[in-house]
């Protein structure tokens, strides 16, 4: 049975796909976020200096729309596995779930518990205690992506199993299992990129109000950490990226053969910068080469070999053109956000930080960058997985439910329409968010801030830290 | 084996639903009660009741569904095609919930939009909750180790009986929990619709208790037969004496009692349901140890599950507790 001419299982990657970018979006920067939030309440403590108080407030207001999208949209997946993904989840179960489940037990419970106190209880439990509130939010953020990371790496290279009677993957050594081969490269680059991710949309907003008044302390102190981060952590990133990339040229190859656009195997392998990778053909049209640079970034030799994707069977390879585009789109983003690192840097050191305006406009147009790259990676790992979801062992085809295509693709549609009208809303609520000027003067000390603490401001309704209604 | 992991397991897994069903009952509650309340101070007053906590409360259906993938994986893997329909739209109606505690203080002009959907996602959400308990005790349809059945078989006018139910149950805990964490004429309010939702939530658990015994004679042994009739006897007085407390607390002015006498329904009929499948996870097709997974699995999850649930409880007691007492509509602290 199809529905509109597709089967149940590419529905299902679809609506995989879809709904999980879309959640993405939201932890990728609600990870950066609590964080940062976190740094800005310890410097209003450290520093007693209101302008981190004001910020603090600014960002923990965008903060609570993020993650109460990043809430609900997670929950469906954890209920999407079993939905469409039955087989997959029967056999995966055992080995993944109690992953999924210490993530629940560890740190969604944490987030949530101290979520509430860090948004409204400021004044209920007194300052001291409302950062550790902030700082458990920060932690929870960091462990739920490492267990998350764990499971997903365990589907890229699986270790530690053993396969049952029934076909059941089970637990042969849990170390093995959390800590495998892909783990802890995943990991960082996956926890760098949130951070760059907030860090750019910091910088991007710290911009805007820059371009329409320098003065503004707050948007100087924004804009001032964001190029910090995006100096300091895009070339770390850069460098856990070549690692990942090596450590996917060991345990997926034919990933990177993906990846690179290479369907030969070949010593001294050139880079390709463009081109267009043909799967039918087995070719990758209208190249555009640099010589041995491919084997140079991966194996650190000018003639070491690189595997092409006909070393493999066709029906065991991934598809070469959406990691062949997405790679080059994250990798693209990467150096154009170093650049803007750097040219920051260089502002800084002659003292014009706050004076050069077309740093601020670069700064705003590359404010959505860290959401694309984080898309473009994931689209990246996840299609080089591919014809896998337990790389080599379980093919997608197989991890499907027994469930008819009507359903897969009516309940694809409802998740499309719901998904662009409530977070279409609420990104739309966050830009609105982020257009308000972070105002407030050392002036008011005593009063502003406190004043303008409610999240969501009801009587304080009007004032600059607060109100839509002219919107 | 000194333990029986898989028992331990289902009684956690049964622990956090129950968390679930009474935290987030309250919670969905509210946004059911929604269209009784049509003055946007009282609706500020009521979302600001849960808003501090309704994520953490939320989790634990996180728990449940992913406890479940890792324990009992087959179970896992079975119910939810099964239940296809009913999951998909409770997600979708929790997506809607979710999202109108923040959205709707976000924007002056489309705030009804957000209120309709926080109103329509509670209830969506409580009665597929409630129809996909229903259609697990008609049974589900296994085949070797997957679903075998059609994605239209949840439904019948015992699942939707068993949704309108869990509206009614959800909002009399709603109602109850306004009683507690309102004051002046909204809770005056809250007690009248906590007296119409509680006859109604009782009178529902009366038809659907009597009929499922009817259902399978599996639940009919275990509520007849000894020596499980022994307990089962003792639930439907439980319940009654519920009911007197409930009452009682509505017509003499007590905040907290009826909300307690509430919550004793909820573990009461918990109770029972427990009773009605027990050795099963799936009625007649799935006992606790054919789903479980291995005991490697079971064990390894357990050492976080003992060390870390009381933590959770813990924390989770603290941040009830700061944010304890009436609702102050001034503080606006949301």
């Amino acid at each position: 049975m199809t529905f509109l001419g597709l089967s149940a299982e590419i529905l299902a990657r679809i609506q995989f796909a879809f709904t999980i970018s879309f959640h993405f979006i939201f932890p990728a920067f609600s990870i950066g976020t609590a964080a940062f939030l976190a740094f800005l309440n310890f410097l209003y403590l450290w520093k007693k200096d209101a302008a981190y108080l004001r910020l603090f407030e600014y960002w923990k207001t965008i903060f609570a729309v993020t993650f109460g999208m990043g809430v609900v949209s997670g929950i469906v997946i954890s209920y999407q596995f079993g939905t469409n993904w039955a087989v997959f989840s029967d056999r995966a179960g055992a080995v993944i779930g109690p992953l999924m489940g210490y993530e629940v037990l560890t740190a969604f419970f944490l987030e949530a518990g101290f979520l509430g106190i860090m948004l409204f209880g400021r004044k209920r439990v007194g300052e001291n205690l409302h950062f550790v509130a902030t700082l458990m939010v920060a932690i929870g953020t960091l462990i739920s992506a490492t267990w998350i990371i764990s499971a997903n790496s365990w589907m890229q290279t699986p270790a530690g199993y053993a396969i049952a009677e029934n076909g059941q993957f089970v637990p042969a050594n849990w170390w093995e299992i959390i800590f495998n081969p892909s783990f802890p490269y995943r990991l960082i680059h996956t926890v760098l990129a949130a951070f760059l991710t907030t860090a750019f949309s910091v910088g991007a907003v710290g911009a805007w109000h820059l371009l329409k008044d320098k003065t503004n302390r707050q948007a100087r102190i924004m804009f001032s950490m964001a190029m910090w981060m995006a100096a300091l952590v895009t070339p770390l990133q850069i460098a856990a990226g070549d690692a990942h990339g090596i450590n996917t040229l060991e345990h997926q190859p034919a990933k990177i053969a993906a990846m690179e656009g290479h369907f030969e195997t070949q010593k001294g392998a050139p880079l390709i910068l463009f081109g267009i990778p043909n799967d039918t053909t087995e070719t990758t049209d209208y190249a555009i080469e640099i010589p041995k640079l491919g084997s140079l970034i991966l194996t650190h030799s000018l003639d070491g070999e690189i595997k092409g994707l006909k070393e493999w069977a066709k029906t065991d390879r991934p598809p070469a053109l959406i990691p062949f585009i997405t790679f080059r789109v994250m990798v693209g983003i990467g150096f154009l956000m170093l650049g803007l690192g750097l040219w920051s840097l260089w502002t800084r050191w002659r003292g014009k930080l706050y004076d050069n305006t077309w740093l601020h406009r670069a700064a705003l147009v590359m404010g959505p960058s860290g959401f694309v790259a984080v898309l473009a990676g994931w689209h990246t790992t996840e299609v080089g997985r591919q014809p896998y979801t337990v790389y080599g062992l379980m093919r997608t085809s197989e991890s499907l439910s027994n469930v008819d295509a009507p359903a897969v693709g009516a309940s694809l549609i409802a998740f499309i329409v719901v998904y662009f009208v409530v977070f279409g809303a609420g990104i739309f609520y966050m830009l609105r968010l982020m257009l308000r000027t972070p105002g407030g003067d050392d002036g008011e000390l005593e009063k502003g801030p406190v004043k303008a603490a409610g999240i969501h401001p009801g009587p304080a309704q009007g004032t600059p830290m607060g109100g839509d209604d002219g919107l | 084996m000194v333990f029986d992991l898989p028992f331990i397991w289902a009684a956690i897994i049964a622990f956090a639903v129950l968390a679930y069903v009474v935290l987030d009952g309250f919670d969905l509650g509210i946004g059911i009660l929604f269209p009784f309340f049509p003055e946007k101070h009282d609706r500020d007053v009521m979302t600001n009741s849960v808003a501090p906590v309704w994520d953490g409360n939320e989790t634990w259906l996180v728990l449940g569904g992913g406890g479940l993938m890792a324990v009992f994986p087959l179970a896992y893997a079975t119910i939810m095609p099964a239940l296809y329909i009913p999951i998909i739209l409770m997600l979708l109606g929790l997506v809607f919930r979710g999202v109108a505690f923040e959205f709707r203080w976000r924007t002056e002009r489309w705030r009804p939009l957000w209120d309709f959907g926080f109103w329509i996602g509670s209830t969506v959400a409580a009665f597929t909750q409630g129809v996909a308990l229903g259609a697990l005790v008609q049974g589900i349809k296994i085949e070797g180790r997957e679903y075998a059945g059609g994605w239209w078989d949840w439904l019948s006018l015992f699942s939707l009986l068993t949704g309108v139910a869990v509206v009614l149950g959800y909002a009399l805990l709603g109602a109850c929990w306004l009683n507690l964490k309102t004051s002046k004429g909204l809770q005056a309010k809250a007690r009248q619709l906590a007296m119409a939702s509680g006859v109604g939530t009782l009178a529902m658990i009366g038809v659907v208790s009597l009929w499922t015994p009817f259902i399978n004679s599996v639940y009919f042994e275990h509520w007849f037969g000894w020596p499980t009739a022994f307990f089962s006897a003792f639930v439907p007085l439980l319940l009654a004496v519920c009911a007197f407390v409930l009452w009682h607390g509505l017509t003499t002015d007590k905040h907290l009692q009826p909300l307690l006498a509430a919550l004793g329904l909820f573990v009461l009929s918990f109770v029972g349901i427990g009773i009605s499948f027990y050795p099963y996870i799936v009625p007649g097709a799935l006992t606790i140890n054919q789903a479980a997974a291995p005991d490697s699995s079971l064990g390894f999850l357990l050492v976080g599950a003992v060390v870390l649930v009381p933590i959770i409880l813990a924390y989770t007691g603290y941040a009830y507790w700061v944010f304890r007492g009436k609702i102050d509509p001034e503080e606006g602290y949301h």
